[in-house]
């Protein structure tokens, strides 16, 4: 299928799920709706970086408060200078810019090393990241920001719907282009990056350039599925935003539906963030990270490549059909198994 | 911000003392991370476990939690023999342990924490033993015990732990395990095996570790977090599985972390062990000792 005839489809999906939410009549389906949306937007995020090049990233949380605060930081600016009220896709800009720069500069630092070193920095970054906004008092510091919500926009009506709606278009924005890389060049040298790094080095992959570029696409998407997050949740405060659910959740998600392609992280964050919301509402919020967790760890050990690679087997299509994927009796050291 | 020589004095002496302690913390990284190369980012979660039944012995039975921590050594081994065996045949025989294996680890991090929320709730707990309150002075130190008593326990660990790893048959094969798997199956010694015990001893050190933190400060299921880095920066700053290194090295951090605290107040503490292995990881990725 053609780019264009699948952002057609998505776009024509969107509505749809728009059209019957307004139809149903209950402010609670986009407030539970973003928070899907958002997922598949930091999950599909999440494997441009993890699935696809085979790099960690236990920073999620870091890259979605970058976003967040970079947005409570213009609308103080805003509020105490009476300047001109950004709209919200500008803000979104802003955060991804935030963001991606970030996750630049994360990646020259330490993607030069093993894979692990990747994954550990990142959870450094994210503390880090989080004392510098709890000392800065700015945007709220450890007291945390509040950001007042408009009541109606014109012409959707009520803001929460507005939300949605735009979290809506970055997630189809976002699984767009991560089908695109996956059929490119960009695609393939990531996939070589995944299956033996020092192989495509030898054979003149630009490796690091590859991986710059995925650290930068994978933060920036992060720090925009971000940016209205203040506007969502009302009042910002450091623990939660930086707190390690989202850091799960985005890495539990694509894990979960399968990392090797577009679809996998989708399914993922659909299933499992329904999944999450139900249980919010019906047990209590503890209990669905518990599921998260078992989730994860029962997938990664039964099923490895996720729903995905599940349905291949169960459809009796050879799973080496799928672009990219990785064989599984070599082993990157060459170790004896 | 007035700069004394009594802060300073206590300042050094209470971080190399705390210092001691992340050396403990660390060690049972040092040892998979290091050794092993198995990323082990649930650990800190081990830890938080070893506080809770260090807590939970003490708040029943009057225990205490240092006894408690030895003698639960052998069930960690255990738990730590199983999980090794979870990981090698689902992740290592498989060639498959970068990524599924991180969030394997991931997994289980998040699965003991909200377990531990669950049953013991997010009340912080701490624990009575004799030593905990009292403090020596000597001129203008001040030292509390309760972080003097862990300091010296975990050096004892130390110690104990090189001397395993230098001087006995198990512990030469697990340093040989980390350089040549096929040398040592040459050598009639199940490589498998040797992990399989070096992963149980890692495990088995957080049941000590984990007794030193609740001594040491309140616990609540969430803090092992804040561990996460610091072990990783100790480990990495001090060379990968060299333990005069993790000595070193967290004793280091002990005194900067410390320092910071007292100069330009607790909230800036956590940044500073990320910081240190951000530029270490940066700057000289083999760290102080690295092999």
């Amino acid at each position: 299928m053609r780019t264009p005839t699948f952002l057609l489809i998505c776009l024509a999906v969107s509505a749809a799920v728009f059209a019957i939410s307004v139809a149903l009549g209950n402010d609670y389906i986009f407030f539970a709706g973003y928070v899907v949306m958002q997922y598949v937007v930091l999950s599909t995020a999440w494997n441009i970086l993890g699935g696809y090049c085979g790099y960690v990233n236990f920073g999620s949380a870091a890259f979605f408060a970058l976003g967040a605060y970079s947005t409570v930081a213009i609308y103080k600016l805003i509020t105490e200078n009476d300047f001109y009220r950004m709209p919200m896709p500008v803000l979104m800009l802003i955060g991804g810019v935030v963001s991606g720069v970030v996750g630049l500069g994360m990646g020259y630092l330490t993607l030069r090393l093993r894979g692990a070193f990747f994954a550990i920095a990142t959870l450094a970054l994210a503390v880090v990241l989080q004392t510098l906004i709890v000392n800065w008092d700015y945007v709220g510091g450890s007291r945390g920001a509040y950001i007042i919500r408009p009541e109606q926009i014109e012409p959707i009506g009520s803001y929460i719907r507005y939300l949605f709606l735009i979290m809506m278009l970055l997630a189809v924005a976002a699984v767009t282009i991560a089908r695109l890389i996956e059929h490119s060049r960009l695609g393939y040298g990531f996939a070589t990056i995944r299956d033996d790094e020092l192989a495509a080095e030898a054979s003149g992959v630009p490796t690091l350039r590859l991986k710059l570029i995925a650290t930068t696409i994978s933060g920036a998407l992060m720090g925009m599925a971000g940016a209205p997050f203040p506007y969502y949740i009302g009042y910002l405060q450091p623990a939660s935003t930086f707190g390690l659910d989202y850091a799960v959740n985005s890495i539990a998600m694509p894990l979960i539906g399968g990392t090797t392609s577009w679809v996998g992280p989708l399914m993922g964050a659909l299933l499992l963030g329904s999944l999450q919301q139900i249980a919010t509402v019906t047990i209590s919020s503890a209990v669905n990270l518990l599921i998260v967790g078992c989730l994860l760890v029962v997938f990664v050990v039964i099923a490895p490549n996720g729903i995905v690679g599940l349905s291949h087997t169960y459809l009796q299509r050879k799973p080496e059909d799928f672009v990219g994927r990785r064989p599984v009796d070599a082993d990157a050291s060459g170790k004896v198994p | 911000m007035i700069f004394s020589f009594d802060l300073l004095i206590n300042a050094v002496v209470s971080g190399i003392l705390i210092g001691g302690f992340y050396a403990a913390v660390t060690s049972g990284v040092s040892l998979s991370f290091g050794i092993l190369d198995i990323v082990n980012i649930a650990h800190p979660a081990f830890i938080i476990l070893g506080s809770y039944v260090a807590y939970a012995a003490n708040s029943s039975l009057g225990l205490d939690p240092i006894l408690t921590a030895i003698v639960m050594m052998p069930a960690f081994y255990l738990l730590g023999a199983g999980i090794y065996q979870v990981y090698y045949t689902s992740f290592e025989k498989r060639g498959q342990e970068s990524l599924r294996g991180l969030a394997f680890f991931f997994g289980l991090l998040f699965i003991t924490e909200v377990s531990l929320v669950l049953y013991f709730g997010v009340d912080y707990r701490y624990v009575d033993a004799r030593y905990i309150g009292p403090s020596w002075h000597f001129g203008m130190l001040d030292i509390p015990l309760r972080i003097l008593v862990p300091y010296l326990v975990s050096l004892l660990l130390m110690a104990a732990l090189q001397i395993f790893l230098t001087r006995t048959f198990v512990g030469r094969a697990i340093m040989a395990v980390a350089q040549d798997q096929l040398a040592l199956r040459l050598m009639a010694v199940d490589p498998i095996r040797i992990k399989r015990i070096a992963f149980g001893v890692s495990i088995a050190t957080a049941s000590l570790a984990g007794a030193f933190l609740i001594i040491i400060q309140p616990v609540e299921p969430s803090v092992g977090r804040e561990y996460i880095g610091r072990v990783f920066a100790i480990c990495v700053l001090g060379g990968m599985g060299s333990l005069p290194g993790t000595v070193i090295a967290a004793m280091l951090l002990g005194v900067v972390e410390s320092l910071t605290s007292t100069f330009y107040g607790p909230s800036w503490a956590p940044a500073v062990s990320f910081g240190f292995l951000l530029l270490t990881l940066a700057v000289r990725p083999a760290g102080l000792l690295g092999r």
